[in-house]
């Protein structure tokens, strides 16, 4: 309904203030007597803290108070928490080391804070740093997946006996050997998952501060979810009591998981503000970034697919080592369990599944949630191995896909999701057609007349979103529910205000949730204010990740609406003499159905407040709320076909094709989820070609800048085909499925069975230039052996 | 950041009695080495002594057939000059391919060289193209400027102020990008002069920074053709190797790239 409903697209009314830099962002906050935090770290991956001496730092000019973990564990500050239990195989619970928030006595990860300086200004809280002594007697590293599992491997924690912190497993072990023992073709891989930076465009920072009149805390912070971030700094962390604590998450400049969490630096800001009885700001710089945000990704895995004789899938076995980091962060334990593994049946029919997952310390920075979340680690397995098969029994990639593809819906899974709906081959169709797969084979022969090498990848993604039935995720260990809130406030002049538990750090939620608004009462989205970000303003929310804002977050705002929708009905039907269910709304109008009686909805808004002549009964004002649980994941699906182009002299590979064909279900703005896709599939290819952390043996990270850790740039990825084919989520209102991780889970599985493709040789991420130089000439030196 | 004490002299003789004056003053022109390296407390300089404005360092001419380019000519001059693109042509792409708009706006030929990273592109083009380096007390040839990585034959409080290069018959720049930092892990320079002789001169590459490749020389300036040096191949001992590139393949990027820049010199 109207230009500016669903469908549309609506220019990003937020965008005038980033664009122009009115933004207002942590950093931008400032306060009377704001004191400025830097963290001492430390420089060892694995160490004894001997002592730590703050003497010389406290002299230090504007110097107001040198901290350290001592300190935290004498006010009885919280341990970390891990949100998340997972229960090993033999049903005992994951064992979790304890992760203070400056630690007193054993560091394991470079950058992890031994202590912190409070001064009068930034400059000054560094010099001071630089003078805190802590004596450290170095232990032994581990560093790699693999290692970490080895006899003898250096121990991170005592709770947590090998480093292993659970053996999960999923599905059924029988049934699945079963299968394999009737197969007429087993294809088997090794593959990894490369760790990855989050790198938001803003680092992370906090300003902390305690109102003693009232023993009130504040603290504005870069968060996705500023509710859990409340819950978790009272409950568990024992820092401020919850209704004494307003958080603050202003604009946020991207987070793609990363500011999910809580973390030490914001609580001791937090805890610091009392202690000193000044406000505490905290800036993270971009090297502390690297060695502080949480990672993502990092997967070691086995896997073997049985075929039948006619390449139906009959079962898949999977074993995955999943690289923790140094300690458990507050969803880590999920991730490369139920946001994975529950994947691994994809778009497939796999009567039989069996996955395993370790999950292990090491010396590491701590890994968490960063777009996709688990999925892109199984839709990289399952897609590298659908290729790899096809390529190995002699049928063509989409074949075997389309042999395999479920058709009936709803479809259980071996591996607990029951898909609701989709239409996987329409987009599989979609794809190679505006691919224009069938012309390949002559650009192939074209570039092979210049030298080069072109290789064609698909990757037919599945994705579970709109994260989550509360009910459904408690059963399996989550320490929260996953509903969302809204609340409708409709002002007497008819103007509206969205209150939402979501919250907005580069979705655009303020154009797409205005949009819902304008959809449903006709109204402008100039009309319409999006509240969020704010504990004392919006009513608990979960906050945004998971692709769920749309899919959940909207659908709480459409009950919302339609309480706001009823009331008015009946208002209106009393102030026309009319039936109330005769009473439509159009336009910014409530009409009577089949006459010419109308009133604009400001009118109807404002009798709402004058309460002068409202039904018998009616309780004067318009303003609902609602609180939205979902039925079931969403199942966004699509296929990516990514075009390569090698260089075989320098091993350097050019996206030169890329196209997406996505079913989302129903789209709000159509551009807004362009931008999502595009960005997803910027970080994709990132992750295919050139993203990557290296440690060296002694765990210091070798790639902690952007002279060293390759973040793709515009020309490092092509212009994308852009596509979409639809069927409606069957379990939410608005039949919305979710964007926002499709873009980076669907592409690196595309790139990489591309380049495989071109070169002919198997290769891991990132598929840098020396990698595939060298996977080409060892190809060729195979060959002429 | 440590403090520091920033100066904008009016002339190259105030520029070096401020440097002799200081304890330990560090020039600034562009800063794009320079404040990063500061701003991660990796340089602690009591002063900054800024030529970035002096008119001696400014400017870009062609006299018979040299080409003088003022230290502290930005790159983006460079790459746009029209006299540079008339002379050297190879010199110009060269200046435009350094880092990035940003950097290209700021950074400066005296203070690239002067930095005299083993990645950058200007060392390469200066030894390639037999270029004379005059500084506030001589002038030397860059070859004798250069000495190893981030190191130059200059003397403290000795301040680079032009750069001559003489035109060549025909030359050209190849460069194989960094995929992270966008540094060069080969650029090769190769030029063939008006006399016949030809030069190649190569960065990112070599343990030591910039160096020549003499038997490629030879071999091009037998015959100038991509294919005169199929046979040859740089030692991969002398060579870098890090997480981005191992010695031997910055060995293979070094012909493919001094292949290329022959071809692109025609």
């Amino acid at each position: 309904m109207g230009v500016e409903g669903i469908g549309a697209r609506v220019q990003r009314k937020e965008d005038k203030r980033f664009i122009t830099g009115k933004g207002r962002y942590t950093d931008d906050f400032k306060m009377a007597g704001m004191g400025h935090a830097h963290f001492v770290r430390s420089p060892h991956a694995h160490a004894k803290v001997r002592s730590i001496d703050t003497s010389a730092a406290e002299a230090m000019p504007g110097v107001i108070a040198v901290l350290n973990g001592t300190q935290l564990v004498a006010d009885k500050v919280g341990n970390l928490i891990c949100g998340w239990m997972i229960h090993s195989k033999d049903g005992t619970p994951m064992r979790m080391g304890a992760w203070r928030a400056m630690e007193p006595e054993q560091v394991r990860f470079v950058g992890q804070a031994v202590a912190v300086v409070i001064a009068e200004t930034k400059n000054q809280a560094r010099d001071a740093a630089e003078a805190v002594v802590v004596d450290y007697d170095e232990l032994p590293v581990v560093v790699t997946t693999a290692d970490a599992l080895a006899a003898g491997a250096p121990q991170l924690h005592p709770e947590a006996p090998g480093n292993l912190i659970y053996d999960w497993h999923i599905g059924d072990e029988a049934a699945t050997a079963a299968a394999f023992g009737k197969a007429a073709n087993v294809v088997e891989m090794d593959i990894f998952n490369n760790r990855l930076v989050p790198n938001p465009m803003e680092p992370r920072a906090a300003l902390a501060s305690w109102d003693e009149s009232e023993d009130h805390y504040t603290l504005y912070t870069t968060s996705q979810n500023p509710h859990v971030a409340r819950l978790v700094l009272s409950a568990f962390y024992n820092i401020a009591p919850e209704h004494k604590l307003r958080v603050i998450a202003p604009d946020v400049g991207g987070g793609f998981g990363s500011k999910i969490y809580i973390y030490p630096e914001e609580m001791v800001c937090l805890w610091a503000s009392k202690r000193i009885g000044r406000p505490v700001k905290w800036n993270c710089d971009r090297t502390e970034a690297f060695l502080t945000d949480a990672h993502g990704r990092d997967h070691v895995s086995k896997a073997r697919m049985a075929f039948d004789a006619d390449h139906k899938l009959l079962g898949l076995q999977v074993s995955t080592v999943a690289n923790i980091g140094a300690y458990m962060s507050l969803f880590s334990s999920c991730v490369p369990t139920y946001l994975y593994a529950t994947l691994l049946s994809g778009q497939y029919n796999i009567p039989a599944i069996y996955a395993e997952v370790k999950a292990v310390y090491t010396n590491t920075v701590p890994v968490d949630a960063y777009r996709g979340a688990g999925r892109p680690e199984a839709t990289y397995l399952l897609e590298r191995m659908m290729e790899t098969s096809a390529r190995q029994l002699g049928i063509s990639p989409a074949e075997l896909r389309r042999r395999n593809f479920i058709t009936q819906f709803p479809h259980q899974t071996p591996v607990i999701m029951c898909y609701d709906n989709g239409n996987y081959g329409a987009h599989l169709d979609a794809a190679e057609a505006a691919a224009d797969v069938a012309g390949f084979p002559a650009r192939k022969a074209e570039a092979a007349r210049r030298g080069k090498l072109r290789g064609l990848g698909y990757s037919c993604y599945i994705e579970a979103c709109g994260i989550a039935p509360s009910a459904a995720v408690g059963s399996l260990g989550a320490g929260v529910g996953l509903w969302e809130s809204a609340e409708v406030r409709v002002n007497p002049v008819g103007t509206i205000e969205i209150l939402t538990g979501s919250h907005s750090h580069g979705q655009g939620h303020e154009t797409t949730f205005a949009q819902l608004v304008s959809e449903r009462l006709g109204v402008g989205v100039d009309q319409v204010q999006i509240v969020h970000g704010d504990t004392d303003k919006v009513q608990f929310g979960m906050g945004t990740y998971g692709s769920r804002s749309g899919a959940v977050g909207m659908s709480a705002l459409l009950k919302a609406l339609e309480k706001v929708e009823s009331k008015a009905r009946k208002i209106a039907a009393h102030l026309m003499e009319a039936a109330e269910g005769d009473i439509v709304i159009e336009n910014g109008e409530l009409k009577v159905a089949g006459t010419d009686k109308k009133l604009p909805f400001a009118n109807v808004a404002l009798a709402a407040y004058t309460a002068h002549n409202l039904p018998a009964g009616m309780e004067p004002g318009l303003k609902e709320g609602a609180f939205y649980d979902p039925q079931n994941f969403t199942f966004p699906s699509g296929t990516y076909i990514a075009e390569v182009e090698i260089d075989p002299a320098t091993g350097k590979t050019e996206v030169v094709n890329f196209t997406a064909v996505d079913d989302f279900g129903r789209i709000i703005n159509p551009m807004i989820v362009e931008g999502q896709v595009h960005g997803g599939i910027a970080q994709g290819i990132g992750q295919a070609l050139i993203e990557g952390t290296s440690y060296s043996d002694n765990g210091q990270l070798l790639t902690a800048s952007y002279m060293d850790y390759g973040m793709p740039r515009a020309d490092d990825v092509p212009s994308f085909g852009i596509h979409h084919t639809t069927t409606l989520c069957l379990t939410n209102p608005l039949g919305m499925k979710g964007c926002g991780e499709a873009g980076a889970i669907g592409s690196p599985p595309a790139v990489i069975n591309a380049i495989t493709d071109a070169i002919g040789a198997s290769i891991e991420m990132p598929a840098t230039p020396q990698r595939v130089w060298a996977a080409i000439n060892g190809g060729m030196r195979a060959a002429a052996e | 950041m440590y403090a520091t004490t920033y100066h904008r002299p009016a002339s190259l003789a105030e520029a070096s009695a401020l440097l002799a004056n200081a304890d330990e003053a560090k020039i600034l022109a562009g800063g794009m080495t320079l404040l990063p390296t500061m701003k991660n407390r990796l340089a602690a300089p009591s002063d900054l002594v800024d030529v970035g404005r002096l008119a001696e360092l400014a400017g870009v001419s062609l006299a018979g057939d040299t080409l003088t380019i003022g230290a502290a000519t930005k790159h983006y001059e460079v790459a746009g000059s029209a006299t540079v693109k008339g002379a050297i042509p190879a010199l110009a792409k060269l200046a435009g391919g350094i880092g990035d708009p940003q950097v290209r706006h700021m950074g400066t030929i005296g203070g690239s060289i002067s930095n005299n990273d083993p990645a950058a592109d200007y060392p390469a083009g200066l030894v390639g193209l037999g270029a004379t380096v005059t500084t506030s007390k001589r002038t030397l040839a860059a070859e004798d400027f250069f000495a190893g990585l981030f190191s130059t034959v200059l003397d403290a409080g000795e301040i680079v102020t032009k750069v001559s290069f003489p035109v060549p018959a025909k030359a050209a720049y190849a460069k194989f990008p960094n995929p992270a930092s966008r540094y060069a892990m080969a650029g090769v320079m190769v030029v063939k002069a008006r006399d016949g002789s030809v030069r190649v001169a190569v960065t990112g590459a070599g343990g030591n920074g910039v160096f020549r490749w003499h038997a490629a020389e030879a071999a091009l300036a037998a015959s100038f053709s991509a294919a005169a040096l199929d046979g040859l191949s740089v030692d991969a001992g002398d060579l870098m190797s890090d997480i981005h590139g191992s010695s031997e393949y910055r060995a293979n990027l070094v012909k493919v790239m001094t292949q290329r820049a022959v071809a692109a010199a025609g």
